[in-house]
């Protein structure tokens, strides 16, 4: 767990319980297009220079500007950087949503609100903390129409006091925000400066809630895992990038566009050493990839789930034509219209087995900036050596949200490019044939179009050749090929990664879970241990298709607590198409779907439950999930 | 004993990279015999031998129906790719783009472009991609049958009787005001046409659009048709006549001054546009319109390269490519060094 777990040790009893210091959330609701996404950041920026393991959620709306967005920063000195979702300070100050996310508080906690709303009408067990935004916006911000999006800087001012957060911290986040703006950044330093003086005269403190300086983000960095994978593209050596703007997905490539700009210019000619081209949709998206894929580049698109779904068709003449390519999927919440800017691992059936036919892909499932960036690498590795479209399962939580992060490791390995066979390799071997299983593992040789030899050219199509690549339909033909697509499978399942597996010692519980999911799970565990005195093996997939080790996870475990963000227990689905009936029968599931990130009570709640009932598994009834997690509130 | 003298053996016909026409052959064609598409297959074939065309630097790429079969019957050993239906174009630019050193000839038909495949045919006569595009155009699709395509023409009857009371989709008329660079119309019956235009479109760089007239003799070659040969047969006008000089034969050709169009394509062949009779300018996007428009409505078929620009930069000059193909960079040259990831991690902190 070297790269993703940061657990430091247990939470233990506060010894002094007036003050519960670095163990916090705060919520900021503000009106999306207010610059509010500026202030969260500086916010979440400074607590990570004061050493303090945090994260950050955006909650944001499928629009530019006016609806209702939230941003969530917990600070947790136990390293725990999922979602928490009792809300310890709300800072409001959208009047349209105020009344619903003051009555979702928890009593006790405590609200910064723009004074000019009415909160006391709603609550009267709450910690007030009323501000004056706009009598101190007008001083510090002459130009009237600047002062909507300088505003916001003030609950930063007004945080920081409150919470302790280091005004030099908070400076210096700010400026790394607006980076060469120094206009701007003084023009919001002082907005953030007569919040925290107008906190300092008027507001005496009346919560528990306090941050100090630790030393636990020691050479730690904070990305969001678009920029993580597309950084992975980049090093993987990704030449042909061709892709369709799709929340949340599009600031991969975006991302990518800049560092490809900087960094792949050839330093002699000048030129580029890729090709990037925005397509005029998904179809054609991944089109290119697969024409690319088929010419030798490596190549990529990134996407969400309808645009998986507008792929499918190429994909499984990728599959049957065996042309490498990776697919980025950062799922998200529907088609069309819903929930477009929420999360969801909700692609996993549909991508695993994409497409008509007997069609299955390898999936990789990164849970952590590190890997977005490490897996990008080896899905360039995965797809060239298995010569197929392999995909890399993120979500909208790891993709568009800031998560900290050890520094990326850089690639120890060459870039392994598969079966490729060049003219010298044709002179001396006389000849090929493309589709003939020469190893054993059911992976062909191939050549790459220009290749200058007469035997080197091939003629490329679905399903219906033989080894030569000529066209047939004859039944022993076309069993014996796809006999040997399910050999390729079989050698899939040793190059996609393992998974990672944490032995409780004893043979009760188990917790399978992959990607995102992992932040509660490891909280969970914890909460488990302390809580119920459950110690919990876990076993993360990594990698489809599964590995034996996951298989014998399962069966060491009495009970399998299969934990995902969707209705349908989709990766539980995959599973039972591998498992003995005997080892279907210990699978749970626990679904987390209401669009937000997982959150560990949740999951551990929804686990005691259902440890209570002694119930029957969960392969027999949808629908059962955690009666909190349904509650939650935005 | 009478002694007989051999003949001595007829000298080896070569193009100029010392192949034979029969190395640019294909498989035997599968399509119906009389099939325009295979007259157009013989004319590729004749264009790349006599343009002595490498075949390995050739890929070939279709989509599905009668005509995306075809690039199994040419050029034999270059490398060939049947895609999906109507995405042909997209595979195309993926395949140019890891290698642009790669001449790619697209093979389509009118259903697999101008109804499946209309977004992507738009989008790639927009970014000027250099492959050659052929649409084999016969007004109906064939593997499912005879049923109307969108490039037949209005008032058109089906075997059954049906009659399109749509209108066309003019393919050229679209690639020209779309962006294309070399726009033509020919008919698989006329030999010498085609073929000039094929060798013209091997010579330009930017996208290369041929619609060819290419009779079904199945589904729609009968009375009432517009696309059956003995109505193509009556109904083309040529715009002006077609000769082709490859960069590779210095030949001078006299011509009176005014009766000749001269165009200097981009590998340093000339086409020879000999006026018919009209006056007719084929740098002229307004005026090629105009011509395709009257001929609708005239119930002729043009034919002839309406439209070309030799100028205008291809998609690939536009990405500013290193010389290379991007498929085979060496790593050095795709992964850069430890010190730009520790410069990116530096500035995340």
């Amino acid at each position: 767990m070297a790269t993703t777990q940061i657990l430091i040790g247990e939470p233990e009893a506060p010894a002094e319980p007036q003050l519960i210091v670095n163990d916090m959330s705060i919520q900021v609701a503000t009106v999306n297009g207010s610059g509010s996404q500026t202030s969260n950041l500086v916010l979440l920026r400074a607590i990570f220079r004061m050493g303090i393991p945090v994260s950050g959620k955006n909650l944001f709306p499928s629009n530019i500007a006016g609806l209702p967005t939230w941003f969530t920063i917990r600070a947790s000195k136990y390293g725990y950087i999922g979602r928490r979702k009792e809300i310890d300070l709300l800072v409001a100050m959208n009047p349209e949503t105020v009344e619903e996310d003051v009555r979702a508080l928890d009593p006790g906690a405590a609200v910064v609100y723009d004074e000019r709303l009415d909160v006391k009408k709603y609550r009267d067990d709450l910690l007030f903390y009323p501000v004056p935004f706009d009598k101190l916006v007008a001083p510090v911000c002459p130009d009237a129409k600047l002062r909507k999006l300088v505003r916001n800087m003030i609950y930063v001012g007004v945080v920081a006091k409150l919470l302790n957060v280091d005004m030099g911290d908070v400076e210096k986040a700010l400026r790394k925000q607006f980076k060469k703006k120094v206009k701007a950044a003084d023009l919001n330093f002082a907005a953030v400066k007569a919040g925290w003086e107008y906190a300092s005269k008027n507001m005496p403190k009346q919560d528990h809630f306090w941050l100090e300086r630790m030393n636990l983000n020691e050479g730690k960095i904070m990305i969001e895992g678009n920029a993580a994978a597309a950084l992975g593209a980049m090093f993987a050596g990704v030449t042909v990038v061709t892709w369709y703007p799709i929340t949340p997905s599009s600031s991969l490539c975006e991302t990518l566009i800049d560092y490809m700009k900087r960094y792949r210019i050839d330093p002699e000619t000048k030129k580029a050493t890729f090709a990037i081209v925005q397509a005029e949709d998904e179809l054609a998206a991944i089109g290119m990839v697969v024409g690319a894929g088929w010419a030798g580049a490596r190549a990529m698109t990134a996407t969400a789930g309808p645009g998986i779904s507008l792929m499918a068709e190429f994909i499984g003449l990728g599959y049957y034509a065996e042309v490498p390519g990776v697919i980025f999927d950062i799922q998200r919440v529907g088609p069309s219209t819903g929930l477009p800017t929420r999360t969801m691992q909700g692609d996993i059936i549909s991508t695993a087995l994409l497409s008509h036919g007997d069609t299955k892909h390898p999936l990789l499932f990164p849970c952590s900036m590190s890997e977005c960036f490490t897996m990008a690498i080896e899905a360039f590795d995965i797809a060239e050596e298995l010569q197929t479209p392999v995909f890399v399962m993120c979500d909208l939580d790891l993709g568009m949200n800031m998560w900290m992060s050890d520094p990326f490791p850089y690639p120890e390995k060459p870039i392994r490019r598969g079966k490729v066979l060049t003219d010298e390799d044709l002179n001396r071997l006389g000849g090929f044939q493309r589709y003939k299983d020469v190893d054993g593992d059911g992976v062909g040789y191939r050549t790459l179009p220009g290749t200058k030899h007469p035997a080197a050219g091939y003629f490329t199509r679905g399903s219906g050749h033989d080894e030569r690549a000529i066209y047939s339909e004859k039944p022993d033909v076309y069993t014996k090929n796809v006999d040997r697509l399910a050999r390729k499978w079989q050698t899939a399942v040793g190059l996609v990664p393992r998974p990672e597996i944490q032995e409780s010692g004893k043979d009760g519980i188990g917790i399978v879970a992959y990607g995102t999911s992992h932040w509660a799970v490891v909280e969970t565990l914890d909460q488990l241990r302390r809580e119920q005195n459950i110690e919990a093996g876990y076993c993360r997939v990594r990698g489809y298709p599964f590995n034996h080790e996951i298989i014998d996870f399962i069966r060491r475990h009495q009970r399998v607590y299969v934990v995902e963000q969707n209705r349908d227990a989709q990766l539980l689905g995959l599973l039972r198409l591998d498992l003995e009936p005997e080892l279907i029968g210990k699978l749970r599931s626990i679904r987390h779907y209401d669009g937000l990130p997982i959150d560990a009570r949740s999951t551990t709640d929804s686990i005691v439950t259902q440890e209570i009932a002694g119930t029957a598994p969960a392969t027999a009834a949808p629908g059962v999930t955690s009666k909190s997690s349904q509650e939650v509130q935005a | 004993m009478a002694t007989t003298t051999v003949p001595p053996a007829p000298p080896r016909k070569v193009n100029r990279i010392g192949l034979e026409q029969a190395e640019y052959k294909g498989n035997k064609t599968t399509l119906c015999a009389g099939c325009g598409h295979n007259a157009i297959s013989e004319r590729i074939i004749e264009a790349f031998y006599e343009m002595g065309v490498e075949p390995h630097r050739v890929a070939k790429l279709s989509g599905i129906g009668c005509s995306s079969k075809s690039p199994a019957y040419f050029l034999r050993t270059s490398y060939g790719f049947n895609a999906v239906h109507g995405r042909m174009p997209s595979v195309a630019t993926g395949t140019v783009l890891a290698n642009h050193k790669l001449i790619a000839v697209g093979v389509s038909g009118d259903g697999d472009t101008a109804s499946i495949g209309i977004g992507q045919f738009v989008h790639l006569m927009r970014r000027n991609l250099p492959i050659i595009y052929i649409i084999e155009d016969n007004g109906v699709y064939g593997l499912t049958k005879g049923q109307f395509s969108a490039t037949a023409d209005i008032g058109s009857k089906l075997k059954t009787g049906v009659i399109n009371d749509l209108p066309a989709i003019d393919t050229c008329a679209l690639a020209i005001l779309l962006g294309a660079t070399y726009v033509a119309r020919s008919f698989s019956g006329d030999k010498r046409q085609l073929l000039a235009l094929i060798e013209g479109a091997v010579a330009h760089h930017g996208t290369a659009m041929l619609d060819v007239i290419s009779p079904c003799v199945t589904f729609n070659d009968h009375e009432g048709s517009t696309k059956s040969y003995s109505y193509v047969k009556d109904h083309e006008s040529p715009i002006e006549d077609v000769s082709f000089v490859p960069f590779f034969e210095d030949i001078s050709v006299d011509y009176d001054p005014g009766t000749t169009t001269e165009i200097t394509m981009h590998d340093g062949s000339r086409l020879l546009l000999k006026k018919l009779n009209t006056d007719y300018d084929p740098t002229n996007k307004g005026e090629a319109l105009r011509v395709l428009t009257e001929a609708h409505d005239n119930e002729e078929v043009v034919t002839g390269l309406f439209y070309v620009d030799t100028k205008r930069e291809s998609f690939i000059d536009q990405l500013n490519l290193v010389d290379e193909p991007l498929a085979t960079l060496p790593e050095s040259r795709v992964r850069p060094p430890k010190s730009v990831l520790d410069e990116v991690m530096e500035s995340l902190r």
